[in-house]
């Protein structure tokens, strides 16, 4: 074994101890609804995770990606709820979530196909849309999604038949329901990430950098470009449609609000803001602008009344205002990512390359 | 049966005729010519070829099958590949990553292995650079990836745009000795060149094509000696 394969060891055993241990740190110093933010942070990386097959990898700008989440939601949350009565096991709801989101998947990506650019976002954020909306409005003539009162009283999963929505003891141990989604979110998020590098290291992979690069050199080589982008399409969604049932359960409660249009953009950000088309990034940005904008909203109203001794800017505001801030300084002092591959670095050395020239001229 | 049979192909762009009705042939094994000046039509004859532009009247048979029932991305596969003007080599994959693209159609992976490894016996260059990003080479380098990488998906019939086209003089001779090293090992092959006197030197045959039509055809060695030949594209 070579040093550099025991530094990698070293490092992925470090990486799996810390992940292992991180609900006890983070719940034993901040408290559980930290965890819970973990927990969330890691449904993020699964959506940002797919909305990269889509943006980073075949470079087709999606829009519309929550979506897909809202399909594998509602799939769970009618199937496994008091609404219709129905409560079938997770591992039937969420494979069925994530294949219809992948459906939906072609089903968006079909009459985009010949699409570019600004008119596919903003075709495909259209599509986002339109399944919120009839999220909505299904409550009549006939009573499918429960319109806008959401869907209620979701089961949580059970593994083994213990719910994960309870507090389990083992060995003296009590695990409470935010530390037992953790480690499911987790091992589904390793399975998503792992997919993810197979599939950037693989023929279809190369296929997609090439498409992004020049669609008629790429036909020219026999791929098939309608194929290769339905597959990332469906294959985006697939993973987001993982992360909308799990989301559902964890919740217990779903509805259409949480599938609005700026849920895409902040996922669409996580890829952009993380490194496009380089997995580690991603993950990064979807880590980072999970859990920034919960700092500061425990920071910034304590800091406040500390400081001034009374609130001037609501916390909430302040916020929100605080983190497009960072957005943008983050884009203008690293325009390709907090954590950007070498290709997309390169990327950017030749447009900058290219505009340095033009200026010249 | 020629491997290519093209019969009375004309191209027009909107009202202008780019071809006006050509007619050559390509048997198996052989290294075949076009050459001729800027604008004669010679680029529109080969993309016509691959479907990248409509003929508007004519035919083109490919091993015994009409070209215009075969979908773009589908001529790799029925053997007949191309390595465009301008080499279409893909500047953020890595060398490695675009010698792999050229055999995208292949399932035989270990087969592709051992040709990756020729390719690389051909081409010492690319083997040192194999994970560099094949944007950062230079022009004579990128075409050799351009040249592996269609060798690697292991065409019936390959068709060379413009080889030569903005290198230095002493890339041009290396890329037409790999030319005559790839014809050696037994792949047939179309080449367009404004560089006659090269094209036609590795060349069994050629034709000469001027203003949209075939004006002369022969052997290589006997156009070489022509007196029209060598006044209009020779330089003599």
């Amino acid at each position: 074994m070579t040093l550099e394969t025991n530094k990698k060891v070293g490092i992925f055993l470090a990486c799996a101890v810390v992940l292992a241990v991180l609900p006890f740190v983070v719940g034993g110093a901040f408290g559980n609804s930290w965890v819970r933010i973990v927990d969330f942070a890691l449904l993020y990386v699964m959506l940002a995770l797919g909305l990269n097959i889509v943006v980073g990898f075949a470079g087709l700008l999606d829009l519309g990606f929550i979506a897909f989440y809202a399909v594998g939601a509602y799939t769970f949350g009618l199937l496994s709820s008091p609404h219709f009565g129905i409560h079938l096991p997770f591992y039937i709801t969420i494979p069925l979530g994530a294949l219809l989101a992948a459906c939906f998947g072609l089903l968006l990506g079909a009459p985009v196909l010949r699409l570019k650019g600004d008119y596919l976002a903003i075709v495909t954020m259209g599509f986002g849309e339109i399944i919120r909306i009839f999220m909505n409005n299904l409550n009549a003539p006939i009573n499918i999604t429960n319109g806008p009162q959401g869907i209620n009283l979701i089961d949580p999963i059970h593994v083994a038949g213990v719910s994960l929505g309870s507090t389990i003891e083992i060995a003296g141990i009590s695990f409470h329901n935010v530390y037992l989604y953790y480690y499911l979110f987790l091992l589904l998020t390793v399975v998503v990430v792992i997919m993810g590098f197979r599939l950037q290291h693989s023929r279809i992979g190369r296929a997609w950098v090439a498409l992004r690069e020049d669609d008629v050199a790429a036909a020219a080589m026999g791929i098939n470009i309608r194929n290769i982008k339905l597959l990332a399409f469906s294959l985006g969604a697939l993973s987001g449609g993982v992360a909308g049932g799990l989301f559902a359960s964890f919740q217990g409660f779903i509805s259409p609000e949480s599938f609005g249009l700026i849920e895409s953009i902040m996922i669409l950000a996580m890829v952009v803001l993380g490194g496009m088309g380089h997995i580690p990034g991603v993950v990064l940005g979807a880590v980072t602008l999970t859990i920034v904008p919960e700092v500061l909203r425990d920071v910034i109203g304590p800091l406040q009344m500390n400081t001034f001794g009374r609130m001037i800017i609501d916390p909430e505001n302040a916020r929100m205002l605080l983190f497009g801030l960072a957005l943008v300084v983050m884009m203008l002092v690293r325009p390709a990512g907090m954590w950007p591959s070498r290709r997309r670095k390169a990327e950017f050395r030749d447009d900058k390359v290219a505009a340095d020239s033009a200026q010249k001229d | 049966m020629s491997l290519l049979d093209v019969k009375d192909l004309k191209v027009a762009y909107g009202g202008i005729q780019a071809v006006k009705g050509v007619d050559f042939h390509i048997e198996a094994g052989e290294l075949v010519t076009l050459i001729g000046a800027n604008g004669a039509g010679k680029t529109t004859t080969l993309k016509t070829l691959i479907g990248m532009v409509k003929k508007s009247g004519g035919s083109v048979t490919f091993d015994g099958k009409d070209a215009s029932t075969i979908p773009s991305h589908d001529f790799v596969r029925h053997g007949l590949a191309m390595v465009p003007e301008g080499r279409g080599i893909f500047g953020k994959l890595t060398v490695e990553e675009n010698l792999l693209m050229g055999a995208y159609t292949r399932s035989d992976k270990a087969q592709i292995l051992v040709e990756m490894e020729r390719v690389y016996g051909l081409f010492p260059r690319l083997k040192e650079r194999y994970k560099q990003l094949a944007g950062t080479l230079s022009g004579g380098e990128q075409q050799m990836v351009a040249m592996g990488r269609a060798i690697l998906s292991r065409p019936k019939l390959l068709l060379l745009d413009e080889p030569s086209m903005g290198l230095a003089p002493i890339i041009v001779q290396k890329i037409f000795e790999i030319v005559r090293m790839v014809a050696a090992e037994g792949v047939t092959m179309l080449l367009v060149e404004q560089n006659a006197k090269l094209a036609l030197e590795v060349s069994q045959r050629g034709y000469v094509m001027e203003s949209g039509k075939i004006t002369m055809t022969g052997n290589a060695q006997d156009l070489l000696a022509d007196e029209r030949v060598r006044n209009a594209y020779l330089g003599d």
